[in-house]
């Protein structure tokens, strides 16, 4: 077996950090409950992440994960927190979200969740690199539990960033496999899919909101003169 | 690999994309729909060249499923261009989109039908999954064009549903990759269809599982699927009836050609869990789920949805079951599927604009009304119900033979299905169609009998298919149904 692939080597350990970190990110977007906390929380999942993909450009020596790392850092990490922020402020959406789900038991179904990836995965890569397999099992869990937060999370704007955090595994697991081709094209249409549905949230909320202000606003108007 | 789109294969994706870009920047909307029909012909054209250009290369695959499948979706995608341009004209005179809007519209219309046609002739597992993805935000963009309230919510249900499903997709393909990585060492090879079949009996097994369970969830989503399914009532309903509900169809027939590629990988290795079942059990689903669901619609377009769900469920039930004629039934269910659902959305779409609704209490006694258009759609429902003279009632028959040869104990689920949805069919048939039709509005529609000409060539060639197929075409089914 590859010596840089076990415990105890540098680059195995730093990239199980790293993996691990992101996977932990995870569970603490579960129980955020103001806005501007879960948008910082993707953003810091977004910058571990980025620092995920350059340790594997390091590693594996392949250079063009640096513009995954990139577009991690650059859009995930700066770009689309500021735009949701910019959101956030626009629409007055700062107050605590309602959960569909109690915190605890959240958290309960988010440990089974990952139980449930590491019994999936690790069973059925024994002859993958350590480091491969265990980044795919945090990857499926960092998926898995992006989908709970989907499901346990009401407004439309966790919804987005659960769908973001859940993306987020995926180029973990994409940059995780040694040498696979096309991981930076796909980055770029993962990156092009959030930036259309980070649109679609402004557009529908504004959409709403423009209605409402629209009809209660003339409705307002009308009655004052009157 | 990029070079391979200069052959006539990829000129076939790459006319539409052109056109989509041409088409964006083209104000008329006048001349868009024609450009718009134009692009979708010569894409057609090609299409039609597709069987002389067998072969495989790094970004494209051109085998007979393939071939097969970009003939029939750049065929709808030529008919539904020439039924759009009376569409948009009924639209923008009811005020519902404006000339901006429609420029949108044409332009994502070629993105959508160009990047299925990628979807379809790509060998590559990664590019497939761009063209989808590119595809279902081409798709989910038409959908809330029309900015009424109901659109925006269905484009964001459609969106984040088939995000979710996409999202799977590709970790399905990372878990591929990793599955062939041993075998085909890295680089692209192991990420191509081609690649795939030859090393397939020699990939890790349990990842190939992993790679399918992933794989059928995500593309799933896109083939309609129950429990997977819940986008597509709505989005079928709300967008402009062209793209959302006519070329929509088509996009599960690209989902289901992934699926079945997928099928074939998995049947090459020993080790590997039998694929078959999961497939049947989810086509099943669809298809008890969508007939007894289709009784409480009240909504035409949302209706025939289901009925799409129902249908979807038994090309994947009949590909799950495998074999040479169940594979064949499936593959001929879909094709006649496609041309008579594209046709009854034509007339159904027509019908709402000529009602100004779309429920079943705005659309009553057509017959009575509009002859021509009356007497289309119920053609096409008597076709979608799977009754002769019509050649789904050859596929479905076939599916239940290979059933009942195979598995006759399946033969009470399915068959409950086909009659409970069929009975559907017809019950809705004689309200829609041979009704009263009571004080019901009448808005001039436009284009007369020329807006119907795709609905009518669509109807014949299922009728003809049906009747008497040419030994040549059986042939063709034969040959292209084999697996990959």
């Amino acid at each position: 077996m590859d010596p840089h692939g076990t415990f105890g080597a540098l680059s195995y350990d730093v990239g199980h950090l790293l993996g691990t970190g992101v996977l932990v990110l995870s569970f603490l977007l579960l129980y955020q409950r103001r806005m501007g906390a879960v948008i910082h929380t993707y953003a810091a999942q977004a910058v571990v992440l980025a620092a995920a993909a350059l340790w594997q450009a390091i590693v594996q020596d392949s250079w063009h994960l640096l513009v995954t790392a990139i577009i991690a850092l650059g859009a995930k990490g700066i770009a689309i927190p500021l735009a949701l922020n910019a959101i956030v402020r626009r629409l007055n959406i700062h107050r605590s979200i309602e959960n569909a789900m109690g915190i605890y038991t959240t958290m309960a179904l988010g440990a089974l969740l990952v139980a449930l990836s590491i019994m999936v995965v690790l069973p059925t890569t024994l002859q993958a690199q350590a480091l491969t397999r265990e980044d795919l099992a945090l990857a499926l869990s960092v998926v898995l539990l992006g989908l709970l937060m989907m499901i346990s999370r009401r407004t439309a704007l966790t919804q987005v960033i659960g769908f973001m955090s859940l993306e987020n595994g995926l180029i973990l697991a994409a940059v995780g496999v040694a040498g696979m081709p096309l991981v930076v094209e796909l980055s770029v249409a993962v990156l092009v899919m959030v930036a259309a549905v980070v649109f679609g949230v402004f557009f529908f909320r504004i959409r709403e909101q423009f209605d409402s202000l629209d009809v209660t606003h003339l409705d307002r108007v009308g009655g004052l003169q009157r | 690999m990029i070079g391979e789109l200069a052959s006539l294969p990829g000129a076939v994706p790459l006319v539409c994309i052109v056109a989509a870009l041409a088409l964006a920047a083209i104000p008329s909307w006048r001349v868009g729909g024609w450009v718009n029909f134009a692009a979708a012909a010569v894409a057609f054209a090609f299409a039609c060249f597709l069987p002389w250009n067998l072969g495989s290369g790094q970004l494209l695959l051109v085998d007979r499923l393939s071939a097969h499948i970009s003939i029939l979706t750049a065929f709808v995608g030529m008919t539904t261009a020439w039924f759009s341009r009376f569409y948009v004209a009924a639209e923008l005179a009811a005020g519902r989109i404006d000339p901006p809007r429609l420029r949108q519209y044409h332009a994502l219309f070629q993105l959508f039908l160009g990047f299925m046609l990628l979807a379809l002739l790509s060998n590559n597992l990664g590019v497939t999954w761009v063209a989808m993805e590119a595809a279902t935000i081409a798709a989910v963009l038409v959908v809330g064009l029309p900015r009424t309230e109901s659109a925006v919510e269905a484009s964001w249900k459609f969106f984040i549903l088939c995000a979710v499903g996409i999202a799977l997709a590709l970790f399905g393909t990372i878990v591929l990759y990793l599955a062939a990585l041993p075998v085909l060492g890295p680089g692209l090879p192991a990420m191509s269809w081609t690649g795939l079949a030859q090393a397939a009996a020699r990939c890790r097994a349990p990842l190939l599982n992993l790679a399918f369970v992933f794989l059928l969830i995500g593309y799933g989503t896109k083939a309609g699927l129950a429990p997977l399914h819940a986008w597509m009532p709505d989005a079928h309903a709300e967008g402009p009836t062209p793209v959302s509900a006519v070329l929509a169809g088509s996009i599960l027939n690209v989902a289901l050609l992934i699926i079945v590629r997928v099928k074939g990988l998995l049947l090459r290795n020993a080790e590997a869990i039998a694929p078959g079942p999961p497939l049947m059990a989810l086509g099943l689903l669809s298809v008890l789920f969508a007939a007894f669901a289709l009784w409480r619609r009240r909504d035409v377009k949302r209706f025939f949805a289901f009925s799409t769900i129902e249908q979807s469920g038994i090309a994947a039930f009949a590909f799950g079951l495998g074999g040479p004629a169940a594979m064949f039934a499936g593959l001929l269910h879909m094709t006649l599927h496609t041309l008579a659902k594209a046709a009854v959305f034509q007339c159904v779409g027509r019908a709402a604009q000529i009602r100004g609704g779309q429920t079943f209490a705005d659309i009553t006694g057509l017959v009575a009304s509009h002859r021509a258009l009356g007497l289309t759609l119920a053609a096409g429902i008597v076709a979608v119900a799977g009754l002769p003279p019509f050649g789904l009632f050859t596929s479905e028959f076939l599916v239940a033979m290979e059933t009942a040869r195979h598995l006759p104990w399946l033969m009470v689920p399915l068959g409950l299905g086909l009659v409970v949805g069929g009975w559907a069919l017809a019950a809705r048939l004689i309200a829609l169609c041979f009704g009263d039709p009571g004080s019901a509005r009448s808005i001039p529609a436009f284009g007369g009998a020329f807006a119907l000409l795709p609905a009518w060539i669509h109807l014949a060639l299922v009728v003809g298919i049906g009747l008497a197929m040419p030994a040549a075409l059986a042939a063709w089914f034969t040959a292209a149904s084999r697996l990959p």
